[in-house]
């Protein structure tokens, strides 16, 4: 296989993929924040806030669309760019994404529409009841495909089948209760939540800037900045927890990340900056701050967490035990039912390594004629790139730790400063807008860069996994993405710019009704009418 | 856990065989007239207004349609693994083509009316038609190529292997039978968003709509006929050579087939299937007949009807093969052989058995929700909350 295919394949996936995840996350979030503005709505009946609701659904829509378009490209380059993957694990990875299309998709997708199209054809109660199952929907399809990626970090609940070629399904509680899963879910929608909050936050700063919309961006401001903070603090929590699960599921992960050449006596420091060095094995200028790294990644003060050379150490071991298992393999595919059992009982005992010994595929077609060097280059291929994790990782959790502390500040303002707001506040909170989607986009890096060399974690490697295309059909797709997904993005930036300049749609003759309806509840304490000020001040 | 086995395997295997059809129909009977609108957009609607309306009988509902397309993939994948790694890269290129359609119409749908130039919303329009005729037709190119056999071999692996150069990955699937049957499905789609625009709109919408879609599903029904034809005279079909195991493990390697004979001969060995082909030819007759009278809901219905006889006539006659291979027959994939394990077919099955009958719940209250003509009163009332 020519490694310019796979890392074509690779490229193109990646791309398609953080591209899919720029629309994603505003979508968890902007879905659920409308959902609780319409709610208010319909427990106040104050039209600003029916106001709100389209508002920031308008700007929801328009990001909404992008994420399924680009969402359905994801459904299908498994097939199209990774057939051996789709083949060898399809079993288990495909359950969690149809079950998707079933549980979640068809929920989100079908109310969309109703909930763009149905002011006027549902009673508020039902209109609100529609925002909050698009969300719901949204939120679930998210659980799902967490799942399946979650499995292809640590694929439990499955075994290799002999007579099928492939991994099957052992259990599926245990991959739909995999640990991995569990925290990847909440810290991923939590992600999506605070990119919403920022979002919010930023557009209603703007507003508050140019001295419009007032009564709209103070109240989003509350919703966000609420919102917000618990979502902040949730996704360092539950980040907090997927460092911890990937100690003893993905521990080469957490080294690389950590840049931890050598094995630390427990409990490990962590080194908050340096410059890892992947040729020589250390990281120059290190600043290490002790016992912390064991606390994060152990909760204990006595276990130790291996560096990266004990765990190529330990690859390499597992090469030859995957050796045999291939040996057996093979043996079984020659001769099926005649098989010997003794030959299918060392192929059971060593099954869980085969996947180490199809690493030596890149090297020589049959793993068995590997050479001493080639079985050293294998073992060396399962550390991935130290140093973009490294710096990919602490620049994700100190943005991290920064959202906490704005979404404190606006909280606070918004709580007990009369929603007064300085105003380099509100410069800053539209300066902002952009980080939570690096943010994402690096937490991604980490996750998937820092599987390789694997698609599925110690079972199927990357250059395996790739379709057997050519070059030119990679390049034509790849060019063909590149294109047409720059000019989507353009547009969508385009409307989005369009619609926040032109602002809230206001009901005027609602507003008024309400008003007047409300009058001399709204009379202000000097005696002043509604219609005077802002009745909301 | 040993509940799966409640249910054989083969038995699951013909349930998920069935279940890839209900998929497949489904996605042709929604989004079906989706496309079929999309595809027909320039011909019957020539202002802005008229443009609007006719947008706008889908604009509610093509968002839920597509997700059959997409659960028909994922189901794929879940079900019938081999079927998705071979069928989606070998047809790579016009996977990636029938994509960027997928990709453009849902944009295309959104953000038309978002700014009022004339040029920005006429690129969406060809956006749209596009997005309807070029999927509705290369649909029916696939299926055509099913039919004659796809170039490709799995090696002892496993490994789906394209053999065909870089040309014919996606020229190659432009032969002729093909690209009939690529005439049946974009003619079929056609006529069905021309009983979905009878429907839903009234006045000149409705008048042009009904027009083309006569002619649309008299095409239909010809190539329909014409394609039977070929296959009788022109096509070779497949067959197992060696046992069938029906609820072996799923390697199509443990197989012989061997090219030959006829497809058609399935009609005589399982008469009743002859019922398929009958529903199309009746519902598209019928159908045709709706249309020039100016009939509305039962003339939707009887395109649902011939459109579902002709999907599943396909399936049947080929049963069980799913995928054949030209170049190296006992690759072929068929229901015995190209399935998920017995456990995750019945795990899937509990599944869909529970979230279907809530989908086509809440799919049918939406629609019941949106009935009603959409007209251009609505269309320039609500300017700023619809398409």
């Amino acid at each position: 296989m020519e490694i310019g295919l796979v890392e074509l394949s690779r490229l193109q996936f990646a791309l398609t993929a953080m591209y899919h995840f720029l629309f994603v996350p505003l979508t968890l979030g902007l879905s659920i924040l409308v959902a609780i503005m319409e709610t208010v709505y319909v427990m106040t009946n104050r039209p600003i806030w029916r106001q709100m609701t389209k508002f920031w659904g308008t700007l929801f829509g328009i990001n909404f669309v992008l994420g399924v378009a680009t969402g359905i490209t994801m459904e299908f380059q498994f097939g199209m760019n990774w057939s051996y993957y789709s083949h060898y694990v399809g079993d288990i990875f495909g359950a969690p994404l149809a079950i998707e299309g079933l549980m979640a998709f068809f929920l989100e997708a079908t109310f969309v529409g109703l909930f763009f199209f149905g002011w006027d054809k549902l009673s508020k109660v039902a209109h609100c009841i529609v925002a909050w199952l698009v969300a719901i929907g949204s939120n679930f399809s998210a659980l799902w495909i967490l799942i399946a990626n979650g499995w292809m970090q640590n694929p439990v609940g499955a075994e290799f089948n002999p007579d099928t070629m492939r991994m099957e399904m052992t259990s599926f509680f245990e991959v739909l209760f995999n640990e991995v899963a569990q925290a990847k879910f909440v810290h991923t929608v939590s992600a999506g939540y605070v990119t919403a909050s920022v979002f919010v936050l930023g557009v209603s700063a703007l507003y508050l800037i140019q001295d419009r919309h007032k009564d709209l961006a103070r109240r989003s401001i509350a919703v966000a900045a609420s919102f917000g903070l618990a979502a902040a603090l949730s996704v360092v929590v539950l980040g907090d927890e997927s460092g911890y699960s990937a100690s003893h599921t993905q521990k080469m992960k957490l080294a690389a990340i950590e840049a931890m050449w050598e094995t630390h006596e427990a409990p490990a420091p962590f080194t908050a900056i340096g410059f890892p060095d992947q040729e020589a094995r250390e990281t120059h200028y290190a600043i290490e701050i002790p016992w912390v790294m064991g606390l994060i990644g152990t909760r204990s003060l006595t276990t130790e967490i291996p560096g990266i050379n004990e765990l190529e150490a330990r690859s390499e071991e597992m090469i030859r035990e995957g050796l045999i298992a291939y040996d057996a393999l093979m043996t079984i595919r020659e001769q099926r039912d005649a098989t010997p059992p003794e030959v299918r009982e060392t192929f059971e005992a060593h099954s869980d390594t085969l996947g180490y010994a199809m690493l030596l595929k890149r090297y020589v077609d049959d793993p068995r004629d590997a050479t001493e060097d080639q079985i050293a280059m294998a073992a060396e291929d399962t550390i991935p790139g130290v140093a973009p994790l490294f710096w990919a990782f602490r620049l994700m959790v100190a943005l991290g730790f920064s959202f906490i502390a704005v979404m404190v500040f606006f909280f606070i303002r918004a709580s007990f400063y009369r929603m007064r707001f300085p105003r380099w506040s509100l410069y800053a909170a539209v300066a902002i807008i952009p980080t939570p989607w690096i943010a994402a986009e690096l937490g991604w890096f980490v996750a998937e860069f820092g599987r390789q060399p694997w698609t599925v974690d110690g079972v199927l490697p990357t250059a395996l996994s790739a379709s057997h295309l050519s070059i030119a059909d990679l390049l034509i797709t790849l060019a063909g993405f590149l294109i047409f997904y720059s000019m989507l993005f353009v547009i969508e930036m385009g409307l989005m710019v369009k619609y926040i300049r032109k602002g809230p749609f206001q009901d005027v003759p609602e507003t008024e009704a309400w008003q007047a309806r409300h009058e001399h509840r709204l009379r202000t304490h000097d005696g002043q009418g509604p219609f005077a000020t802002n009745p909301a001040e | 856990m040993i509940l799966y086995e409640l249910i054989d395997f083969d038995t699951l295997r013909v349930i998920w065989w069935a279940l890839l059809g209900v998929l497949l129909i489904g996605f042709a009977l929604t989004d079906g007239f989706d496309m079929g609108v999309g595809a027909l957009l320039p011909f019957v609607a020539r202002s802005d207004v008229e443009r609007r309306v006719a947008i706008n009988t889908v604009g509610p509902v093509w968002e839920g349609n597509q997700v059959w397309f997409i659960l028909g993939g994922g189901a794929i994948f879940a079900a019938w693994p081999p079927l998705y790694a071979v069928s989606f890269s070998g047809f790579y290129l016009a996977m990636f083509v029938v994509l960027a359609a997928f990709i453009v119409r849902p944009v295309a749908f959104k953000y038309r009316s978002k700014r009022d130039s004339a040029t920005w919303r006429t690129c969406w329009d060809w956006a749209l038609f596009a997005g309807g005729a070029v999927p509705a037709l290369l649909f029916g190119v696939a299926v055509g190529n099913v039919l004659l056999g796809v170039p490709f071999h799995l090696t002892p692996d496993l490994m789906p292997m394209y053999d065909g150069n870089f040309a014919m990955k996606f020229l190659g699937l432009l032969r002729p039978f093909a690209l009939l049957s690529g005439v049946v499905s974009l003619s079929m789609l056609l006529m069905h968003g021309a009983a979905w625009l009878t429907l839903k709109t009234d006045g000149m919408v409705a008048i042009r709509a009904r027009a083309i879609g006569t002619v649309a599903g008299m095409v239909a029904a010809g190539a329909y006929a014409l394609a039977g034809l070929w296959l009788a005279f022109g096509v070779d079909g497949f067959a197992f050579t060696s046992e069938v195991v029906a609820n072996g493990p799923s390697n199509p390697l443990y197989s012989e087939v061997a090219r030959g004979g006829s497809w058609l001969s399935a009609y005589a060995e399982r008469p009743w299937i002859a019922i398929a082909p009958l529903m199309g030819f009746v519902g598209i007759a019928m159908a045709v007949r709706g249309l020039r009278e100016g009939f509305e809901v039962s003339t939707l219905l009887w395109s649902k009807l011939g459109i579902f006889g002709i999907i599943a006539s396909v399936g049947l006659t080929m049963f069980p093969f799913i995928l054949p291979s030209t170049v190296d027959p006992d690759s072929s994939l068929t229901v015995w052989d190209a399935s998920s394990s017995h456990r995750t077919l019945f795990i899937m099955l509990v599944v869909t058995a529970i979230f279907m009958p809530l989908i086509l719940a809440y799919t049918s209250w939406v629609y019941k929700v949106l009935w009603g003509k959409v007209t251009e009163d609505d269309v320039t009332a609500n300017s700023h909350s619809v398409y």
